[in-house]
């Protein structure tokens, strides 16, 4: 565990609103889950909140708790249980997050590590004297085969040198980010081996073109040359990287917002166009996310699509963005002619259809006590209520087999099996169950079949019924062979 | 070694064209529509006769996992779950996979939801994999608006796919953490049972399954589970993508057969260990979480479940992380420990303050500053620690501690020996006062 608190109050903002874009895109975010859950968008919110100020302000907590009708102690919670929210003013041109765990560690992480006490701070978290840089050793972030790396903001720069990473420092100082291209830094193509491909050499017709002549710094990262993404790019507004979210405004002009500083960047022309429509989407804030923020002039430019990069990216032009945005979030309101212009949460009817219900539960809607803290499912989701009337069928797991109509003989006394008393051996009986060798026989599926028709909450599963009828078996005559013979 | 038509990712680096029209033409949702016409119970048949078990560690049946849902719709809806949580150090097999060829992924969830009965399908990627959960939902949008998601579409079955994101804990990664996170709680492991399969997400009926269990579906069914059960060895079919980083000429991510052994994969796909094979020290083929073992041990070992469980290790997530002879083997071990240290969810006592225990303990053998006696002390920790969590981080957490000093335990005393002898040089020296 870590331990992790809120920044102290000095430093800490009055205030905090999403700004409109932000706003809308929240609302739509919470709509992606069912109705009565909208506490699922926590993360996704306070992700956003982090994105637009740098860093998660008490304020913005707050805020959070109460889009989501949430106790602010549960936000609190999470934004101290997920170490991805900064809970202090990080670098605002860069927070570098140098991967420190074992396969990283074993490729070079420590000279990283070094390089950032050098370049920016003798301790993590502290920012340099400008205030612009920090860094962090982070836990493993999914580029081992690309060790050793690190993560500014969005974007991964893979397969570093300690030189290579004191001129990304450099640049990213400089506000000059986003001429680093994201990525492998030694030439190599994601996560292929260096220096040639091992497997699926083949000639296949859909290769990327640009991809084959590719040479000096590797290819853009994740952000893929996709039809839509290629064209669009080339009329994009200059690339902002290390800018999280550009295009939003600070909620308190006492905080910094990262990428304050690197505005106005352009891509250096010149170079390969296509590499540069690479470059530029990789860089896009939030191109392509759920819902991105995105500014009117992008899509704006839609339709200015350049024919050769069309033709280039197999003439796959998707439809315009702002349909595309629709799409983003499977919009529930589709799926149900009339709600769609209601707010989401008080649209019961929406939520229905997502969550397969038939019938809205009026209380359902209306939960806004979220202080359960239970490991198990929510004691008072209506589900449950109803979980023991559910007619067997519908049960987990399978139904034994072997039920027998009346006893083979004189019925064991199932109440030796710890954890069944006589109302439950009556409950037995009546299913058709009589001998610990029935018991004996079941599998785990069909344990956990009697277990819910029991509603015994996984008691008998616990309490090993299978293991200790065996037992009991072993100790009596009644085997099933013997009973019938 | 496997074929490039038995591949099932077939854009695994993202040289290809990552549109689905270009997806179209390699062959995805090819069929769809017929697989799903088949029926659930030929959908679970064939992917038990497939053989694959689940490729997120734990090897569990993916088939027989399907199987666990209920059979039919009660009050509740079924949900399925995707766990793109993938923090294991040494593992990024789904990050290619979401990244470059995520139409495997999405063919697979609309499949496996169909066979348990769910419309709703919530993928859920770590928080730091921004421009994965990009490229996922570019894809998931363009099957929306080419219709293959969503109501009435191309498929059959009415689907939904829904990409929700954590935050930065490796815990997230344990099915019922993951179904908390979702929830919008701390990452904190539910007590099984009820298993998910009867109480998950939201208290309805849920599935959780990796990344690549998922996305080799279509694949299995399209060309029948005989074919893949066809390669590899018997009770460890398929293939399997291997994450090979560490002290190799050439990391990289590649799919191969299971079974492959050791020096062909490394030999193969990565040009060798670093200064060649005389020069291997060890190796942890599962990601961190699972035991190391000496190159010697391994080096001809099959890389697939069974064969690398008689090395008293495993294959966990096939993470393969090589260390030469300029390793640091102690330190290499105790930075994993700091890791599990840092990701402990803080719920169980054995494991909070046990994860922290050992980790201090690591950092002094590391040094030599220790007793050896302290040796056996750290190893009976770790024995406490581990099967006393309610998830599997503890267990986690002391296996690789295990393995360390079932092999490299002369190692360890020699640093203590070595930091006894020069102790007069490193202390500060005292000065009697007069």
């Amino acid at each position: 565990m870590s331990v992790r608190r809120l920044a102290e109050e000095t430093v800490q903002p009055a205030g905090f609103a999403f700004t409109e874009e932000n706003a809308a895109w929240a609302e739509a975010t919470i709509r992606k889950y069912p109705v009565g859950r909208q506490q699922s968008a926590v993360i996704p919110l306070l992700m956003r909140a982090q994105d637009q100020d740098g860093w998660v302000t008490k304020a913005a907590i707050e805020h959070v708790a109460d889009m989501l009708e949430m106790p602010l102690i549960r936000v609190l919670e999470v934004a101290t249980f997920y170490t991805q929210f900064q809970l202090n003013p990080v670098g605002t041109r860069a927070h570098v997050q140098v991967c420190g765990t074992t396969p990283c560690m074993l490729r070079g992480a420590e000279d990283l590590k070094a390089v950032c006490r050098k370049k920016i701070h003798s301790e993590q978290f502290h920012r340099n004297e400008a205030g612009t840089l920090s860094w962090e050793e982070v836990e493993c972030l999914g580029a081992c085969v690309n060790a050793p790396m690190v993560m500014v903001f969005e974007d991964t720069y893979e397969d570093l040198t300690p030189e290579r990473l004191e001129e990304i420092i450099d640049l990213f100082e400089a506000g000059r980010g986003d001429e680093v291209r994201p990525g492998p830094q030694n030439g190599r193509h994601l996560s292929a081996p260096l220096g040639g491909l091992t497997t699926l050499t083949g000639d296949y017709d859909d290769l990327i073109a640009e991809q084959k002549q590719d040479s000096g710094h590797g290819p853009a990262n994740g952000a893929a040359p996709q039809g839509k993404g290629a064209g669009q790019a080339v009329s994009a507004p200059p690339s902002e990287a290390g800018r999280p979210d550009s295009d939003s405004e600070q909620s308190d002009p006492s905080i910094d917002a990262p990428g304050k500083a690197s505005n106005g960047n352009v891509v250096a022309g010149g170079e390969d166009r296509e590499s540069d429509v690479l470059t530029a989407e990789a860089h896009r804030p939030h191109s392509g996310q759920e819902g991105g923020t995105r500014q009117g002039a992008t899509d704006a430019e839609e339709g200015n699509v350049p024919d050769e990069v069309d033709a280039k990216t197999s003439g796959n032009l998707r439809r315009a963005e702002a349909a595309a945005e629709d799409a983003v979030i499977p919009d529930h309101s589709q799926l149900d002619d009339g709600t769609g212009g209601q707010p989401p949460r008080l649209s019961e009817s929406a939520g229905d259809v997502l969550t397969g219900r038939q019938t809205g539960d009026p209380t359902e809607g209306q939960r806004t006590d979220t202080s359960d803290v239970t490991p198990g499912p929510v004691q008072h989701d209506h589900f449950d209520s109803e979980a023991e009337e559910t007619t067997p069928e519908t049960r987990p797991g399978d139904k034994p087999a072997d039920l027998l109509s009346e006893p083979q003989g004189a019925k064991d006394d199932l109440k030796l099996i710890k954890g069944i008393g006589p109302v439950i051996e009556a409950r037995l009986n009546e299913l058709g169950i009589y001998h610990f060798w029935q018991i004996a026989q079941w599998r785990q599926a069909e344990l956990i079949w009697i277990d819910d028709f029991l509603n015994f909450r996984g008691r008998a599963v616990r309490e090993g019924w299978i293991e200790q009828a065996r037992e009991l078996q072993a100790g009596s005559s009644a085997q099933p062979g013997e009973g019938e013979a | 070694m496997l074929q490039d038509k038995d591949r099932i990712f077939t854009n695994i680096y993202g040289l290809r064209d990552k549109s689905l029209d270009a997806a179209l033409k390699r062959g995805h949702f090819d069929g769809t529509a017929d697989i799903i016409g088949k029926g659930r119970d030929w959908i679970i048949n064939e992917m038990k006769a497939s053989g694959l078990r689940g490729r997120g560690g734990a090897g569990f049946p993916t088939g027989l996992k399907w199987s666990f849902m209920p059979k039919e719709v009660g009050e509740r809806p079924h949900y399925l779950v995707i766990n793109a949580d993938e923090s294991e150090p040494g593992t990024c097999k789904d990050r290619e996979i979401m990244r470059n060829d995520p139409f495997t992924l999405i063919e697979g969830c609309i499949i496996a939801g169909f066979s348990m009965l769910a419309h709703t399908c919530y993928i859920y990627v770590r928080g730091e994999y921004v421009r994965e959960r990009q490229a996922l939902q570019r894809a998931i949008d363009e099957c929306y608006e080419q219709g293959y998601l969503g109501k009435d579409n191309k498929c059959g079955w009415d689907y939904d796919i829904i990409v929700h994101h954590g935050a930065g804990a490796y815990i997230c990664g344990e099915e019922t953490a993951l179904l908390e996170s979702l929830e919008g709680k701390k990452g904190q492991p539910r007590l099984k049972p009820p298993f998910p399969a009867n109480v998950g997400l939201y208290g309805c009926p849920t599935t959780v399954n990796n990344v690549e269990s998922i996305a080799v579906a279509p694949t299995i069914l399209r060309r029948g589970g005989s074919w893949f059960a066809g390669i590899g060895r018997q009770n460890n079919t398929g293939t399997k993508l291997f994450c090979i980083s560490g002290h190799v000429e050439r990391p990289c991510t590649v799919e191969e057969a299971m079974g492959i052994s050791f020096r062909e994969l490394i030999e193969k796909h990565c040009g060798g260990v670093r200064g060649g094979w005389d020069n291997l020290l060890a190796v942890i083929p599962g990601g961190s979480s699972v035991p190391l073992v000496p190159g010697a041990d391994i080096i001809d070992a099959p890389m697939d479940f069974d064969g690398l469980r008689e090395i008293k290790t495993s294959l966990g997530t096939a993470a393969v992380i090589v260390m030469d002879k300029s390793t640091d083997i102690v330190k290499a071990i105790a930075r994993i420990s700091y890791f599990y240290k840092h990701e402990s969810c803080g719920q169980c006592t054995p494991c909070r303050e046990g994860t922290g225990w050992m980790w201090r303990v690591m950092e002094r053998m590391a040094t030599g500053h220790a007793q050896k006696r302290e040796i056996d002390m750290l190893l009976d920790v770790t024995k406490q620690v581990e099967g006393h969590t309610i998830c599997a981080l503890g267990d986690a957490a002391a296996w690789p501690i295990q393995g360390l000093v079932r092999h490299f335990r002369a190692e360890i005393e020699r640093r203590i020996d070595e930091y006894s002898h020069n102790a007069h040089q490193v202390r500060p020296v005292l000065e009697a006062a007069e």
